[in-house]
């Protein structure tokens, strides 16, 4: 027996993320720029890290109830009403995961399986398409369009839902796109969905990196609420990325079946990630502010330097990340991409490791200072003199 | 705007105008009559480079100093502290509440030098008490910068 034969077909068909193609190349690089990384550049505020360390010292090291501490699900659910006017149940209806990424996972495991279809808007990030081959349900691609700013159009909603959909996963702000959908824009969806008996998955891990307006959620609309679940998390507002702590809120139906996956799965999240989160929702605030203005700043001085090498890229005005149209250079994104970072060392994703249709586009973030965004900028303007025909 | 140029120019104070411009989504001219308004104003006073004088190789000590002295009448703290401040070995002078009263930032190339200084001069002026030097053995942060700090980045040039 060998042991790859025994591996199911529908693990071997998920593809590896495309994203990774690089890593062995720029390891061997000095001075290599990586506008490729999908995390923020700032360490964890010192407050919060002081917490996790606190509490390490205490000798708090134990499991904590399945569904997360109690003090930090009251602190969610307060911070959730506050930022988002969404209200939710401590006891009922919060769960506090490994990262955003387990309540992806999670969510689709209660609501996908073999026969179902779900709708991932793309270009998306790669771990929902993954998560529902695991499922054993299908990814419906629906094509986010660059003149739409990326946002979803009801018309091509409408023409994705069939008997089958059991789920739509929708992710604003966005990556790799930058792009935000506003209230108006949601209203539009919600009277296409509210027909169809389908699960909205909401992941808004970007939320707070929102520099346009208030983050909009779509379970703010009351005809929503009861069948989205709402996920959000530390890592990208708090700059918590390795500590993995992020959660989940829904209808206590929804609750109850996704925490036992959790129970069993997981046991708990890391507890002392959980202290440091408890801070960071009581006094992380200024903390996240202070980043978010520096990002808005990096945000102008990238989306200004790709249009005036020509560029054109739309204005993002969410996460970290733009997403230029490089078709005007004659490559295609993989051939940008590779060429970019041998030629001139600037790590770029291709858009289409997002889904097929970010072909034609690069995704780089701005989570990194404004002297290498702006080295970066001078080495890609080099790169497409040279290359556009 | 104001207050968004002077948290840039704090942390950057040789960023151009133009730069300053795209980073807050404005125009040229904007920033440079703000930043215009805000010299003639006073509210900046200068721009000036942190530097780590121990790296640049080039021997420069520093000595904090608690200066206690007795106020004049009509004047209070003011008089002394302008006799004290115009020696331009005195980098920075305040008036300070708790058991002193000024707080004198001094600077030289030796410790000896430091000490004579404030030996002849500081100490020697007429209304100063005592004074007791404080001389600075490692700067860890200035200005709000970190100074052994490796810059390298710690993350994974990719994850997902």
């Amino acid at each position: 027996m060998k042991i790859k034969d025994r591996i199911k077909s529908h693990i071997l068909a998920t593809p590896p993320s495309g994203i990774r193609k690089y890593f062995d190349l720029i390891n061997e690089m000095k001075d290599a720029i990586s506008l490729g990384i999908g995390e923020p550049d700032f360490e964890t505020p010192w407050v919060i890290r002081e917490e996790g360390i606190y509490s390490l010292e205490k000798g708090k090291t134990f499991y904590s109830s399945n569904a997360g501490f109690i003090e930090l699900r009251e602190e969610i659910a307060g911070y959730m009403t506050r930022k988002y006017n969404l209200q939710y149940d401590p006891a009922s209806e919060i769960l506090v995961t490994v990262g955003g990424s387990e309540a992806i996972d999670i969510a689709l495991r209660t609501f996908a399986g073999p026969g179902d279809e779900v709708i991932i808007p793309e270009p998306s990030f790669v771990a929902y398409k993954g998560c529902t081959m695991f499922c054993g349900a299908t990814p419906v691609p629906l094509e986010l369009k660059a003149e739409h700013q990326f946002r979803i159009q009801p018309e091509q909603l409408e023409k994705c839902i069939i008997d089958r959909s059991t789920a739509i996963i929708i992710a604003y702000p966005n990556n790799p796109t930058g792009a935000i959908m506003e209230y108006e824009d949601y209203a539009k969806i919600v009277e296409v969905l509210k027909g169809k008996d389908i699960i909205v998955i909401s992941d808004e891990l970007y939320a707070e990196l929102n520099y346009k307006g208030k983050h909009v959620s779509i379970a703010q609309f009351p005809e929503m609420k009861d069948r989205t679940i709402v996920i959000n998390g530390f890592s990208k507002a708090f700059a918590m990325t390795g500590w993995r702590i992020g959660f989940a809120c829904a209808h206590p139906d929804a609750m109850e079946q996704m925490k036992k996956i959790h129970q069993y799965a997981i046991m708990c999240s890391p507890t002392t990630a959980q202290f440091a989160a408890i801070e960071a929702l009581r006094s992380g605030e200024p903390e996240v502010r202070r980043m978010v203005d520096e990002y808005n700043k990096r945000r102008r001085v990238m989306h200004d330097g790709f249009n005036k090498i020509g560029l054109s890229c739309f204005e993002p005005f969410g996460a970290f990340y733009c997403f230029p149209d490089i078709r005007s250079t004659g490559l295609s994104s993989d051939e940008f991409c590779e060429r970019l970072l041998i030629e001139e060392k600037v790590l770029t994703v291709p858009g289409n490791a997002f889904g097929a249709c970010g072909e034609g586009f690069v995704r780089a973030t701005y989570a990194t200072s404004v002297g290498n965004i702006r080295e970066a900028l001078s080495r890609i303007a080099r790169f497409v003199e040279r290359v556009r025909p | 705007m104001q207050q968004e140029i002077l948290e840039i120019l704090r942390t950057n104070s040789r960023i151009s105008d133009e730069e300053l411009a795209v980073m807050l989504g404005t125009d040229v001219d904007s920033v440079k009559a703000v930043i215009k308004d805000m010299e003639e104003k006073g509210i900046i006073t200068g721009y000036k480079t942190l530097i780590d004088w121990e790296k640049a190789d080039q021997s420069v000590v520093t000595a904090f100093i608690e200066v206690r002295v007795t106020p004049q009448r009509g004047r209070g703290f003011d008089k002394v502290a302008e006799r004290i401040y115009q020696y331009p070995q005195v980098k920075a002078c305040s008036l300070i509440s708790g058991g002193f009263d000024l707080f004198v930032v001094v600077e030289g190339k030796t410790m000896k030098e430091v000490a004579l200084f404030v030996a002849e001069k500081l100490a020697t002026i007429e209304s100063v008490l005592s004074t007791s030097t404080h001389f600075v053995l490692k700067n860890y942060k200035d200005n709000g910068i970190i100074f052994d700090r490796n810059g390298r980045d710690e993350r994974e040039a990719v994850v997902l």
